[in-house]
C-alpha cells in the first residue's frame, strides 16, 4: 500500500519573540492613556466613609467634585483645624458655590447640564453642619443631583 | 604632526533593537504602578428643589411617617426609641412593607415617608451610615418584590420593569433642616 511517510521535523520551532516589543508597546499605550495623573491637589483631609449601597457614577464629564474636610496639616497653621470647603484647586467659601455650579454647568452642553452630578467628597470626621450648608447652597443654585462619595465596605 | 587615524569602519551599524522590549517593559511597569483606575462610587441622592416658603407642616398621618433623628453624639432615635444603626434596616423594612397590617406602621409603600433629621454636630460618618441603611432597606424590599413578581432580583431586570419596581416602592426621604444644639 502506498504510505505517505511523514518527513516533518520533530523539533518544535521556538516561539518568535520579535513581536514582543510591539505587544508590550500596545500594553504601554493602553496604560498611558488610562492613567489619570491627578491634576489637582487635594488640600483637605479626605477619608471617605464606608457604605454598601453604592452606585457607580457613569459619565465622568458630568461629575463635579466638592471636597470638604479639615485642612491638611501643612495648611493647618494658616487655616486652623475647622473643616473647610475645597472647590477646584483652592479653599473656598460657601458663597462661591453658586458660581462654581454655574461654571461647571457651562463646561457641558446645555442640553445635559441638568444631569450634572455633584459628588460630595466629605471626610468621615466632618460634622454635618458644613455639609448641610453646602447642600442648602446647592439646592438654591438648582443643583439637585448629588452623590455622597463613599468607599466599599471591606468586610462585605 | 601626529594624526590619529580613525580605524572605525564606515559601515552604518544598525541600531540594536534587542533592548527595546526591556525599555518598553520598564515604562509599562512604571505606568502599571502609577495607574489608579478611579471608580467613583457613592450614594446617589436627589435634593428637593428650593422654595422660599416654609415647607408645609407634616399633615400626613403619623403612621406613614417614619421619624429618624440623629443627635450631636451620633445617637439614633427612631420613632421615639433609641436604637443602634444595625437594627435600623430591619425596622425600616417592616415600616415600608407593612401594607396596613399593623396600625402604627405605614398604610402602603407608596405613602410611606422617611423623615430624617440630624444635628449640625452629627458626624458625617454616622449620617452616611444611616443613609446607607435606609437605602439598603429599600433595596431589599424592592429585591424581594421583584423576586415575587418576576423571579429575578432588581438589578437583573430590564429597565421598564425596574421602573415598575421603583414605582411600587418609591423612596421618599424627607430631610429637615438640621437642628443647632447649643454646645
Amino acid at each position: 500500500m502506498a504510505q505517505i511517510k511523514k518527513k516533518k521535523e520533530r523539533k518544535a520551532p521556538g516561539i518568535s519573540t520579535s513581536s514582543l516589543p510591539d505587544i508590550i508597546f500596545i500594553l504601554l499605550f493602553f496604560f498611558m492613556v488610562v492613567t489619570v495623573l491627578r491634576e489637582m491637589e487635594i488640600k483637605v483631609q479626605n477619608k471617605l466613609p464606608q457604605a454598601t449601597e453604592l452606585t457607580k457614577l457613569q459619565r465622568k464629564s458630568l461629575v463635579s467634585h466638592i471636597y470638604i474636610g479639615k485642612p491638611k496639616p501643612k495648611y493647618a497653621d494658616q487655616l486652623g483645624t475647622a473643616p473647610r470647603l475645597q472647590l477646584n484647586d483652592s479653599f473656598a467659601k460657601l458663597e462661591q458655590i453658586p458660581n462654581y455650579v454655574q461654571t461647571e454647568r457651562n463646561t457641558v452642553p446645555a442640553k445635559i447640564a441638568d444631569q450634572m452630578t455633584f459628588a460630595l467628597k466629605v471626610d468621615q470626621e466632618t460634622e454635618m453642619g458644613i455639609v448641610s450648608d453646602v447642600k442648602l447652597k446647592l439646592r438654591k443654585s438648582d443643583a439637585l443631583k448629588i452623590n455622597y462619595a463613599a468607599r466599599k465596605d471591606i468586610d462585605n | 604632526m601626529l594624526q590619529k587615524k580613525s580605524n572605525r569602519s564606515r559601515l552604518t551599524t544598525e541600531m540594536s533593537t534587542g533592548s527595546m522590549a526591556d525599555i518598553a517593559f520598564l515604562l509599562l511597569i512604571f505606568f502599571l504602578v502609577t495607574t489608579t483606575i478611579q471608580v467613583e462610587k457613592g450614594i446617589l441622592h436627589q435634593l428637593p428643589p428650593w422654595t422660599e416658603e416654609e415647607p408645609p407642616e407634616a399633615e400626613k398621618n403619623d403612621r406613614n411617617m417614619f421619624v429618624v433623628l440623629i443627635n450631636a453624639n451620633d445617637q439614633l432615635l427612631v420613632e421615639g426609641q433609641q436604637m443602634k444603626v444595625d437594627n435600623l434596616k430591619e425596622k425600616s423594612k417592616r415600616f415600608i412593607d407593612n401594607r396596613g397590617k399593623r396600625d402604627d406602621l405605614s398604610d402602603s409603600p407608596d405613602e410611606a415617608v422617611i423623615s430624617l433629621q440630624n444635628d449640625r454636630g452629627t458626624s458625617y460618618d454616622m449620617y452616611i451610615q444611616v443613609q446607607n441603611e435606609l437605602k439598603a432597606a429599600y433595596n431589599e424590599v424592592r429585591d424581594e418584590w421583584a423576586m415575587q413578581q418576576y423571579g429575578r432580583k432588581m438589578d437583573n431586570l430590564p429597565g421598564p420593569k425596574q421602573d415598575s419596581v421603583k414605582d411600587e416602592y418609591p423612596m421618599k426621604l424627607s430631610e429637615a433642616e438640621p437642628k443647632q444644639t447649643a454646645n
